[in-house]
């Protein structure tokens, strides 16, 4: 692999201006495949879900999976798509080992969705991307390279393939060229593949999880010199599979071409990987000639024609999508952009939300996912989403919280218990013994205890320096293993030294 | 003039993964050249605004519910593969990554 | 009268009747083609225990009470493009020598749900390609009538296993006119279904948006029953019509064409090309027809001549893509493969040595015709005048009920005079090729003895789509005349093996 030279971002930036596009594929989540009853299930054993059909065994057909195609409707609306009347799936015949057919059923000049839009957020600012055309399609199986030094393709003595996930249905999303974007290029892109896996998830036609496939990106970059209008040649960036990667990938092709560039060379038009581990491009095979896919309506096929009042119908049942959402969300808890901008980051809005429709007070709610939540899921290197707790669960530690029967303290250790996996709050509550003390006798009693071998401290607060209560309440606190309610405690105190504030 | 040139015969079955004798070569040439010159005579129909057909009869919205159905075993689905290896498909090298 | 000479409804009712058993009528005809197999070469796979198991199978089942339709216990010949889960399925190509599928298409298992007993799997053209069964990679097939010559093709198994009275029935497909063409040169009945009438589910395909299966019989009668086996909608096959079938049995048990109006097609009647003997029979029938109560006019197709190019460009187009999954990969031959070659170089070589010369021809002509800078001029004008046909077939049935020609512009010809020159082979489907552009229904019925070989003659009736029923009333009313001046059907003026 020849290392190549980059010009310094900034320098980059100051001499070219990038256009940018983005083809994103996203897996649906559908029971089945897209042209057989064959299940979808990420990770089962090689070979057990598939059936003639996703073997291209000889003599077997397809079927369009039903939902599939109202997912793609759906998601076509969601990005202001126009749907069309009438369209056909085609045939793109290529030869691949991963693919049982020899050739992908895709779509070629009739996409069902085409001609949308999708506002994304970069810097407090809108940025509208152009959605040139959304189309379903099928995945291909998966190939193991054997041998070789690397693992990879390049080198290995041969491969074994599992045809498991050909044909899953996919959804190909295609933006428009992106001028304008200039130093935000790489946010940009970031923002639009985060908007459009929040979109996903809303419709909930995808579990949209970047480290399984289910949404893949490719990435196309090409630079313009400053002043001109002539774009320039663009490369499409593979394998971009995380959301950090995207704005790697487009920051390092912008570097990687205008070193070229600016020394006079010419970009080649080509597919280039991107690497997670070293964050670079190589390029790909350069081909002897242009594919020729050879695109053909697929006759084993019939044309779909959406019935319009069915799409309305889809339409009019679109769930609240993110954005709109976000700021509803953002008014009703009273929060700053910057509050809002830090829970979208933190992946944490739906699980505050839920968290809120299950009867916790969002302040609370957003206290929890934030702070404590967000720590232990850092700590542990998991998604907040993916912590073993309910937002139910959260609320009903912030009700018993408002209730006085926890306090903050106590209510970490619940927390603690719930994710241990050591059952619901209550349980854990149950288990462990973290009510608070709210038998006045009992709390009296050692009170007068503290008072005793404090006698100082007691003294000092009867004389008037109400300060140095403090240090009573945190002997309440620490005799009662923090089960005292602490502002009882420090009344009872104060009372029983016959002070007042 | 002839319709196909030797070298177009190449790159089609080059498209088509068949490999070719220079002999076979020469004689396909020599066929397809005839055939595409008979073939031709659609142009003669005059159609420009008429639509394509690309199916016999007009049927729309044919789909199946998403429902799962039973799949073949790893050993029905491995059967008459010309090699194997842990429940998988055994192939040749691989040239490169399309598409 | 032998079991081997009996029709298939006889068999079927003397089986229920308990008269026979399914495994005599299935011995019987084992034997017939233990007896002749040696010259017609009829199959490519025949296993006597496999068959003989199914025919005890349908025994039991009848003796328990099973309720079975009106073939159960009668044998079939079964066209090796069919999958069969307890056969070896190989559409006649060394690509797939030995393979077993998986799996059963839908015509096989109606057939087995039928009750119907499978005797074995027929020859025919390499992937369906071809009207002579030459094209197969195993063996030429002969005709019955004349051993020297094809019995047809790409179905020719099928046609000459029935005409050799191996078996009272068989399936064939139909993508140019891969079923009529050879019953019409051994003879027999053929009937192209209504395109999406029967399912394409496990049928290998050759070129999808034409592929039709159907029955060969011995009677239109026959071929009606079976048509009526192995019809209906599929949810397995997207294209398959979800609709009633056409009560093909009832039009069958009444031929009458009083008061039918009958179109000539002017353009196919004109005979150029075509063989005097077959347009003297045909124009008897035209005559035939008339006498016994139709209307007859000529209609004027003038597209139907362009319909053969249109083929030509359609159907390679599709195997192009079909075909591409033969790639020593998942199934079948692999060639090659010491270890160095890239899967990319085995798959080239793996095809070349498993496609014959008729295969590869169509899949680098398709290949071509959906090239970018061709798809217009080529692929995209052949389906604008599949549209064109479309319409004058529409026409021409506001006119009339049924179209008529004859099947094909010559008799049986001999074994290897065409083997060499596409060209002239391709004209064998001349008449039959419109009706699969457009997918409506067309059967062969035989009209006679060609005057200067002897050989059979088939006559044409073409009917809209969904209107398979006209096929078989007209056909039924054809023959039932014909025999009645014959003295019995045609193929008893065959030669005797």
């Amino acid at each position: 692999m020849t290392v190549e030279t980059a010009m310094p971002y900034d320098e980059a930036l100051a001499r070219f201006e990038p256009v940018l596009g983005l083809e994103t594929h996203v897996e649906l989540g559908t029971a089945s495949k897209m042209f057989c009853g064959c299940k979808t299930t990420f990770g089962a054993p090689p070979n057990t879900q598939v059936c003639p059909t996703c073997l291209a065994l000889p003599g077997a057909l397809p079927v369009a999976n039903a939902m599939a195609i109202e997912s793609t409707i759906r998601i076509g609306l969601a990005l202001n798509c126009s749907i069309a009347e009438w369209c056909r799936m085609a045939r793109k015949n290529y030869f691949y080992p991963d693919m049982p057919k020899n050739y992908q059923i895709s779509q070629y000049d009739e996409p069902l969705c085409f001609d949308g839009y999708l506002d994304v957020e970069v810097d407090g600012e809108t940025v509208r991307i152009e959605i040139e055309r959304v189309h379903l399609e099928e995945d291909t199986g998966k190939s193991t390279h054997v041998g070789g030094a690397t693992g990879r393709i390049h080198g290995a003595d041969y491969s074994i393939v599992d045809y498991n996930r050909a044909g899953i249905p996919l959804v190909e999303i295609v933006t428009k060229p992106i001028p304008g974007t200039d130093r935000l290029a790489p946010e940009v892109a970031k923002a639009y593949v985060t908007e459009l896996r929040e979109i996903m998830r809303s419709l909930g036609v995808s579990d949209v999880r970047m480290e399984e496939g289910s949404l893949r990106c490719d990435v196309n970059v090409s630079l313009m010199p400053r002043g001109s209008s002539e774009w320039g040649t663009r490369t499409e960036t593979k394998n971009v599979n995380s959301l950090r990667s995207v704005e790697r990938a487009v920051r390092g092709e912008i570097e990687r071409q205008a070193a070229i560039l600016a020394d006079g060379g010419r970009i080649v038009q080509e597919t280039r990987h991107f690497h997670e581990d070293t964050g670079t491009t190589t390029s790909g095979r350069s081909k002897e000639e242009a594919q020729d896919y050879r695109y053909f309506p697929e006759p084993d096929l019939v044309p779909i024609a959406p019935d319009p009042a069915w799409v309305a119908e889809l339409k009019a049942g679109l769930p609240e999508l993110p954005t709109v959402k976000r700021k509803r969300l953002q008014a009703e808890w009273g929060l700053s952009d910057l509050d809002m901008r830090a829970m979208h980051n933190a992946d944490a809005i739906d699980l505050v939300e839920a968290t809120v429709g299950a009867g916790a007070p969002a302040a609370d709610a957003r206290k929890w996912w934030m702070g404590e939540l967000a720590r232990r899921a850092n700590e542990t290197g998991v998604a907040l989403a993916d912590l073993p707790i309910t937002p139910a669960q959260v609320a009903r530690v912030t009700e018993l919280v408002a209730s006085g029967a926890l306090n903050d303290k106590l209510a970490r250790e619940v927390l603690e218990g719930v994710l241990g996996g050591e059952g619901a709050p209550d349980e854990v509550v149950e288990k462990r013994g973290l009510k608070i003390v709210n038998d006045e006798g009992e709390l009296s009693a050692m009170i007068d205890e503290v008072l005793a071998g404090n006698a100082d401290a007691a003294e000092k607060v009867r004389s008037g320096k109400i300060a140095a209560v403090g240090a009573l309440v945190g002997g309440v606190m620490k005799a009662s293993r923090g089960k005292a309610d602490a502002a009882r405690a420090r009344q009872l105190i104060l009372e029983k030294l016959g002070v007042s504030e | 003039m002839s319709a196909i040139t030797r070298d177009e015969v190449a790159h089609l079955a080059r498209l088509s993964r068949l490999a070719l004798t220079d002999d076979e070569l020469d004689h396909y040439a020599t066929q397809l050249d005839a055939i595409i010159e008979s073939v031709a005579k659609v142009a003669e129909v005059a159609a420009e605004d008429v639509p394509p057909s690309s199916h016999a009869l007009p049927l729309t919205n044919v789909f199946r519910p998403d429902e799962v159905r039973q799949s073949l075993t790893p050993e029905q689905a491995l059967s008459g593969a010309p090699a194997v290896e842990d429940d998988r498909f055994r192939v040749p090298r691989i040239l490169g990554e399309e598409a | 009268m032998s079991l081997i000479r009996k029709t298939a409804a006889e068999l079927g009712a003397m089986i229920a009747a308990g008269e026979v058993s399914a495994v005599e009528v299935a011995e019987a005809h084992l034997d017939r083609m233990a007896e002749v197999e040696p010259q017609v070469k009829a199959f490519l796979h025949v296993d006597r225990e496999t068959t003989l198991g199914q025919a005890r199978a349908v025994d039991a089942r009848l003796r328990a009470g099973e309720k079975l339709g009106p073939l159960a216990g009668v044998p079939i010949a079964h066209k090796d493009i069919f999958t069969t889960h307890d056969m070896p399925t190989t559409a006649a190509s060394k690509i797939l020598e030995g393979w077993r599928p998986p799996y059963d298409a839908t015509v096989t298992r109606r057939l087995r749900e039928a009750g119907l007993v499978i005797l074995g799997k027929t020859n025919l053209d390499e992937f369906a390609m071809g009207s002579s069964t030459e094209n197969s990679a195993y063996h030429a097939t002969h005709n019955p009538w004349d051993l020297t010559r094809v019995p047809g093709g790409s179905s020719g198994g099928s046609s000459a296993a029935v005409a050799a009275y191996e078996a009272p029935l068989a399936t064939g497909t139909d993508t140019g006119g891969s079923i009529r063409q050879p019953a019409s040169v051994t003879g027999i009945v053929g009937m192209k279904p209504t395109y999406g009438g029967s399912s394409r589910y496990g049928l290998i395909a050759f070129a999808s948006s034409l592929d039709t299966p159907g029955p060969f019989a011995r009677n239109v009668l026959d071929a009606a029953l079976l048509q009526e086996v192995f019809s209906g909608h599929d949810p397995m096959d997207s294209t398959s019509i979800d609709a009633p079938v056409p009560s093909v049995v009832e039009a069958a048990r009444h031929g009458d064409v009083s008061g039918m109006r009958i179109g000539v097609v002017k353009e196919f009647a004109a005979g150029e090309g075509a063989q005097a003997g077959v347009l003297a029979r045909f124009n008897e029938t035209v005559q035939l027809l008339e006498s016994l109560g139709a209307k007859v006019v000529e209609v004027s197709c003038p597209a139907f001549a362009s319909a053969l190019p249109a083929y030509y460009l359609i159907a390679p187009s599709e195997c192009s893509s079909n075909l591409a999954r033969f790639d020593a990969m998942r199934y079948g031959l692999r060639v090659g493969d010491d270890g160095d070659r890239s899967a990319e170089e085995v798959m080239a070589l793996t095809r070349a040595a498993g496609f014959g010369p008729e295969v590869k021809r169509r899949i680098m002509l398709g290949t071509y015709a959906l090239s970018s800078g061709y798809y217009d001029a080529y692929y995209g004008q052949a389906q604008k005048v599949r549209t064109v046909i479309s319409r004058e077939f529409e026409a021409a049935f506001h006119q009339v009920d049924v179209l008529v020609s004859p099947t094909t512009p010559t008799t049986a010809f001999p074994i290897g005079e065409r083997a060499d020159d596409p060209m002239a082979m391709y004209l064998a489907d001349l008449y039959t090729i419109p009706s699969n552009l457009t997918g409506n229904a067309a059967i062969s019925v035989p009209c006679g003895l060609a005057d200067e070989d002897g050989l059979p003659v088939g006559l044409q009736i073409m009917a809209p789509v969904l209107g398979d029923d006209r096929c078989y009333r007209v056909g039924a009313a054809v023959e039932q005349a014909l025999e009645s001046r014959w003295g019995g059907s045609l193929l008893a003026k065959a030669p005797a093996l």
